[in-house]
């Protein structure tokens, strides 16, 4: 009379993605809004009008593009995770329903993250013929090598979205200001968006320290694949150094996901 | 279709951001007043034992704080036990979750519908977790059906929680404190719906703190306090064990205990319990012993203010077992 309903735990997986995808969806015009809108205000002081006045030099705009792809890439990825999970189990606790859904736990968590970094990935192609259109032709720009380009952008989203799930597990939603302040605000800052990372020679102290920064790799690994004369960290590094924070963030983060889901 | 033994869940000495279970929401820290302090925490549950049978509506009857809220967050995978073991439909909630999972639907507390999502799209989403075809659970809803969940008063959330726990027909169906927030005529219909579904041959394990609630539906009741098991039988037979005494009690303005005293020599009162400015006097002849009762508290100097006489009941079995009244 009562029977049980089988389903395999990639259907549950795939209709969590599909649910947030039509959120995102429904949410794009805000979505590019809240993670576009300072990449493209960047790209206009410092690549469209400082070139102009002359402070800037012509060329700058080659080191100043991967840098700002990879922070919309980022910041998008790092946001599209943790706010909605902060807000989730935070008050509204809608992410309930889907922890009661027959999956294990741990998979709920790489669902947010697969999610995030599609999120990501999007941010990026959105802001990149925007560069494009803003900055005028960008000396040096490369975009046949689609592998090495593709693999950076999935790379870093993934690495920024499972931060992503770390930060939304570890904060509370009074502290959401404070994470912009404290965290992605000197992330922005130090992570080789506005300058090559090997032009830090001069400071030898920075250069060093700025290597805990994330996001150094994928501004690095960014102007590796798009423009490759403009002085960059081996591709080769920046993959090994990501795969193995992509790692450390997923193990820690997922940890906390089920520490807070299952208490 | 239930199990557990020896279940104990301690939580970690409270902080009051992350409190008792979710659910519990804002008042998560208000309940570990009542709770047995252990060495290391607090203990919410303290080796609770039950067995409920396929079929069954089962009730779990307590107070704020008695530990009813972990026992379904236990039960629906949600808490992990400090110790003991606990199954459902035959399956392991720790080591099985997914199995459980599957077989369960959950009605929360508070209504926890997704709000990024509408009303339809809810049921429809909750439906695809557990292999329903989206067309399937669309053609399931209702009117309001692309209303946002947020425009939804709080009696519609908790009929959308109840439509969306039972969507994917599971074969046990845990509600906690359902019918909180309800108005009267919500009440009765939900009531309606859980007979229903307990015809059917449903498992359903509800929570409640209204006895009448838990006298009317329940085959079965279990009382918990402070996170153990007090007693555990249909609802007539646990209103056979209640004490057969009419419990009476006397607001008092004056010296409570001096009263007390006198009113334990009165015909007919085979105790009497001082709880404030509260006597209450147990009563083996009904309410024929207040004038008596009366008569000896201000014999003793203390003016009476209230009488309150509550007949042999759940609610008198609970206050006898408890010390306390239900909410």
């Amino acid at each position: 009379m009562v029977t049980d309903r089988e389903i395999s735990t990639s259907d549950v997986f795939f209709a969590m993605l599909r649910r947030d995808i039509r959120v995102a969806r429904r949410e794009l015009p805000f979505f590019l809004l809240r993670t576009a809108m300072q990449p493209l205000l960047l790209m206009v002081v410092f690549g469209f009008l400082m070139p102009r006045m002359g402070v800037m030099q012509k060329g700058y705009t080659a080191t100043l593009l991967p840098g700002v792809l990879a922070l919309s890439l980022a910041l998008s990825s790092v946001q599209s995770v943790a706010l909605p999970m902060v807000a989730q189990f935070g008050f509204s606790k809608e992410i309930e329903d889907r922890l009661l859904s027959p999956i294990p736990t741990h998979l709920v968590a790489l669902e947010l993250i697969v999610a995030g970094t599609i999120q990501g990935v999007l941010a990026g192609l959105f802001v990149l013929p925007c560069g494009r259109l803003i900055m005028g032709a960008i000396p040096g720009l490369a975009l046949s090598n689609l592998p090495h380009i593709v693999g950076i952008t999935i790379l870093g989203a993934a690495t920024f979205s499972a931060l992503g799930l770390l930060i939304g597990c570890a904060i509370s939603p009074q502290q959401i200001g404070l994470m912009f302040s404290s965290i992605i605000g000197p992330m922005i800052f130090f992570g080789c968006t506005y300058y090559p990372w090997m032009a830090l020679d001069k400071v030898p102290f920075m250069k060093y320290a700025v290597l805990v920064n994330p996001l150094v790799y994928v501004a690095e690994g960014m102007r590796g694949a798009i423009t490759p004369n403009v002085p960059h960290m081996d591709p080769l590094v920046v993959a090994v150094v990501l795969v193995v924070l992509l790692t450390i963030f997923w193990h820690f983060g997922r940890r906390a996901f089920l520490k807070r889901a299952i208490s | 279709m239930i199990e557990t033994r020896a279940l104990r869940k301690v939580y970690a000495a409270p902080s009051p951001r992350r409190g008792p279970p979710s659910r519990l929401g804002p008042v998560a820290s208000a309940p570990s007043a009542n709770l047995p302090r252990t060495s290391g925490g607090i203990a919410a549950l303290d080796g609770l034992d039950l067995q409920v049978s396929e079929g069954e509506f089962f009730g779990l009857l307590g107070p704020n704080g008695a530990g009813k809220t972990t026992t379904i967050g236990i039960l629906t995978t949600r808490v992990h036990a400090t110790s003991g073991e606990a199954f459902v439909a035959g399956h392991n909630v720790a080591t099985q979750d997914v199995d459980v999972r599957r077989r369960i639907g959950v009605v929360p507390q508070r209504p926890n519908p997704d709000r990024s999502l509408n009303v339809i799209e809810n049921l429809a989403y909750h439906g695809a977790y557990f292999g329903i075809a989206m067309a399937e659970a669309e053609r399931r809803g209702a009117d309001k059906a692309t209303a946002k969940v947020e425009d939804l008063s709080g009696g519609q959330q908790q009929r959308l929680m109840i439509a969306r726990a039972l969507l994917h027909e599971p074969r046990v169906i845990f509600l906690d404190e359902p019918t909180v927030g309800l108005d009267p005529q919500a009440r009765l219909a939900l009531w309606d719906v859980l007979r229903a579904l307990h015809r059917e041959g449903r498992t359903i394990v509800m929570t409640t703190h209204y006895m009448q609630e838990a006298d009317e539906l329940c085959d079965r009741l279990a009382i918990v306090d402070r996170g153990k098991l007090l007693a555990c039988d249909s609802p007539t037979a646990l209103r056979r064990q209640a004490p057969g005494a009419t419990l009476i009690d006397l607001t008092l303005e004056g010296n409570v205990v001096a009263a007390a005293e006198r009113c334990r020599g009165v015909e007919g009162v085979s105790r009497v319990d001082v709880a404030g400015a509260d006597l209450r006097a147990h009563s083996d002849r009904g309410g024929e012993a207040i004038p008596a009762l009366i008569r000896a508290a201000e014999d003793a100097g203390a003016r009476v203010q209230n009488i309150n006489l509550s007949k042999p009941s759940l609610e008198t079995l609970f206050i006898s077992l408890t010390g306390r009244k239900l909410d």
